[in-house]
Order: structure tokens, then sequence, then C-alpha cells
């Protein structure tokens, strides 16, 4: 009498729809955030996958620190300008498909901190998908930010979100911002050397645990 | 309150005449205006002499565009065996704002001399590493000067 008897009575064995509903209903259910917390905002934006606002609800709880491995930035705090590159690197630095929350006044307009040193709107930056405001945001806020994120997913199309081609991402540079890393000069160095050092691999030279059963 | 503190005055004085050139003192603090060219042996003497062998901190000052001298740099010093506290300023003028470094004094006043230059554009010759601290290599303009615009400064842009 579980759940998946009712489903499986109800349900046909073959189901039709768009491969766009299938992916992106994939996509939205597991957000997963990488952590950007620039000031105040950020203990909201931890409170807010803790144990009161469990954002784990909507499946946006496993928050990470590499970019590689995330799907949303969470921008929550004011971005100086020095801090700005470092934001931009990291959010090219994740894959497709990806999106931006700005979260707070701070990172959506600047707030109070109209002056020198402090970047006025994220959105100059990175393309933004969803802002919140509140200074800062509630908890709640930035949940009703994830489920309106996840609507904007389910209407999107595959073809939005093509990777970019890798020496297109690492020869785009935004004005003011650092281009992505082609590694120290030693690195590239080693490159050049193990390059010229190429030589087909000898496949009779026995791999390392063959050689100690030998001896 | 002060009496223990102008006892330093007085030797720094007796040292050299040259050294002061101005007395404050307001607040139970005591401000000595020395000229630029004495502050690096000023400080010297107060660390070897006085023992004030810390510099609690180091910042400049703006007046603003209107004055003369228009910046100022105070060192505030600090005894950490006697307790006692007293304060050098160097005025310095819009034209030329240079001072000699003090990081062979004290080592911390490297970063505070960074943070100087950074916000007000006050130079220090001598210094082993003047750059900006706080602010992007590539700012424009110092930050802190009174004329600095407030606003409307935006150098980024996704276009």
């Amino acid at each position: 009498m579980g759940l998946e008897n009712q489903i499986f009575e109800s349900l046909p064995d073959v189901v039709t729809v768009k491969l766009d509903a299938v992916v992106n209903w994939a996509r939205k259910s597991s957000l997963w955030p990488a952590t950007f917390g620039l000031a105040c905002c950020a203990i909201e934006m931890m409170n807010s996958v803790s144990a009161r606002n469990d954002l784990s609800r909507f499946g946006a709880e496993t928050f990470r620190a590499s970019p590689r491995q995330a799907d949303v930035m969470i921008v929550s705090g004011r971005v100086s300008r020095k801090m700005a590159p470092v934001l931009r690197r990291i959010y090219d630095q994740m894959p497709e498909p990806k999106w931006v929350i700005s979260m707070g006044a701070c990172a959506t307009s600047g707030g109070v901190f109209d002056n020198y040193a402090i970047v006025q709107g994220v959105d100059k930056i990175v393309p933004v998908d969803v802002y919140v405001p509140g200074c800062p945001p509630r908890p709640e806020m930035l949940v009703h930010a994830v489920t309106m994120l996840q609507e904007k997913i389910m209407k999107e199309s595959l073809r939005d979100r093509v990777d970019t081609d890798e020496t297109e991402s690492r020869a785009s540079t935004v004005p003011g911002t650092l281009p992505v890393t082609e590694g120290t000069t030693l690195e590239r160095e080693t490159e050049i050397e193990v390059a010229r050092k190429a030589a087909p691999r000898p496949y009779t030279v026995p791999s390392r645990h063959e050689r100690r059963r030998s001896s | 309150m002060t009496e223990k503190l102008h006892q330093f005055v007085e030797a720094l004085r007796n040292q050299s005449p040259d050294w002061v050139s101005d007395v404050i003192d307001a607040l139970g603090e005591v401000t000595v205006f020395v000229p630029r060219e004495a502050i690096v042996d000023a400080c010297r003497f107060l660390r070897d002499e006085h023992k004030f062998d810390m510099l609690a901190d180091l910042c400049g000052c703006d007046r603003g565009p209107e004055e003369d001298p228009r910046f100022e740099v105070n060192y505030h010093l600090f005894s950490t065996i006697h307790y006692n506290r007293l304060r050098l300023k160097v005025l310095l003028s819009e034209e030329d704002p240079v001072v000699q470094t003090v990081t062979s004094v004290w080592k911390t006043a490297n970063w505070h001399e960074r943070e100087t230059y950074d916000l007000l554009g006050i130079q220090f010759k001598g210094h082993p590493d003047l750059r900006r601290i706080l602010l992007p290599s590539d700012f424009d303009g110092f930050a802190l000067r009174k004329d600095y615009p407030l606003r409307g400064f935006e150098p980024y842009s996704l276009n």
C-alpha cells in the first residue's frame, strides 16, 4: 500500500514528455549553490539551510566550496572592487548550467555603500537571474528566491545552456577583471619540456605492480 | 596628568631644538608637531631613550584642499613598559606630500604607510615596498582625499 503502488497503478508504462521538461525538472530539483558569503547576508544564507528554514525541502541545501561542483552562485553581501575580479573568476569556473542569485540590497545595487570601494550591483560583473531585496533578506526570502529560480529553470530550453568553448572561455575577459589563468611560468615550461620528450608510450614496460611481483 | 608626557617633549627639545615646532596639550593627550626632516630621528630617539617600543598607529589626514599645509601624518607612540602614549604629527604641503619612512624604526610602519599612501597619496621616501594595500592595484586616484568624488565612479561593466 505504499506510494509507489499507487503511482504504478495510476500511471501508464510509457510517458511521452518534452526533453526540456525532464532535464529542467532534474536540474531544478537539485540546485547546488556555491558558497559565496561576503557579508552579513551570508548569516541569513546559512540560516536558510539550517533546521528552521530547511532549504533542502527544495533540493538546494548542498553548498559546495568548489565552483566546479556548483550550479547557483548566491552572492550574499556587498562586493568590493577588489573582490569583483575574484567573483567573476569563480563564476567563469562554474560549469553550465549556472545561475546567479543576487542576495540583499548591497549585491543588487550597492545598497548604502555608494562609494569608491563597492561595486554598485553585482549585475555589473555577472548576469543575475533572481534579485532578493532586503537588508539582510530573511531566510524565507532566499527560499522564495530559490523557488522562483526553479520556476525560471522550468521555462528554459536546453539550447540556452550550451557550455562555452574552452578556448573561448579562456580568452574572454571582462573589463576590469582578471583573465582565467594560463598557469605559472614553471607549469608552462614543464609542459613544453614534456611535449618535447613526448614519445609513444612503451607498452612493453611492466607497470609497477607487475615489476614488484616479478622481483 | 600630562606632566610626564611633557618630560618627553622637553627631552626632544634638549636633544635638538629643531625637532619640536609646536606642542598641543588637550584632553589629557600631548601632540608634538615635528618637522618632516626630523621625524625619523625623533622617533628613533623616543624609541631608544624613552622606551616607546610600539607604534600603535600611523595614519594620514587630509585637512581639505583649501588648507595649507594640506596633509598631516600622525604617529601614535606607545610604551609597553611605562604605558605612555605620545602623538607625533608631521604637516605636509599638497605640492610635496613626501615624508621619510619610519620602517627602519618600527617594522609595523610598513603596512600603515602603505595604507596611508593608498588612500591619501602621501609618499614615504625609503619605504621598502610602497604599493597599494587595500584598493585594487589599478585604482585611479586617492580615495580618502577630500576632493575625490564621493560617488559616480564605476569602472566595471558587462559590456
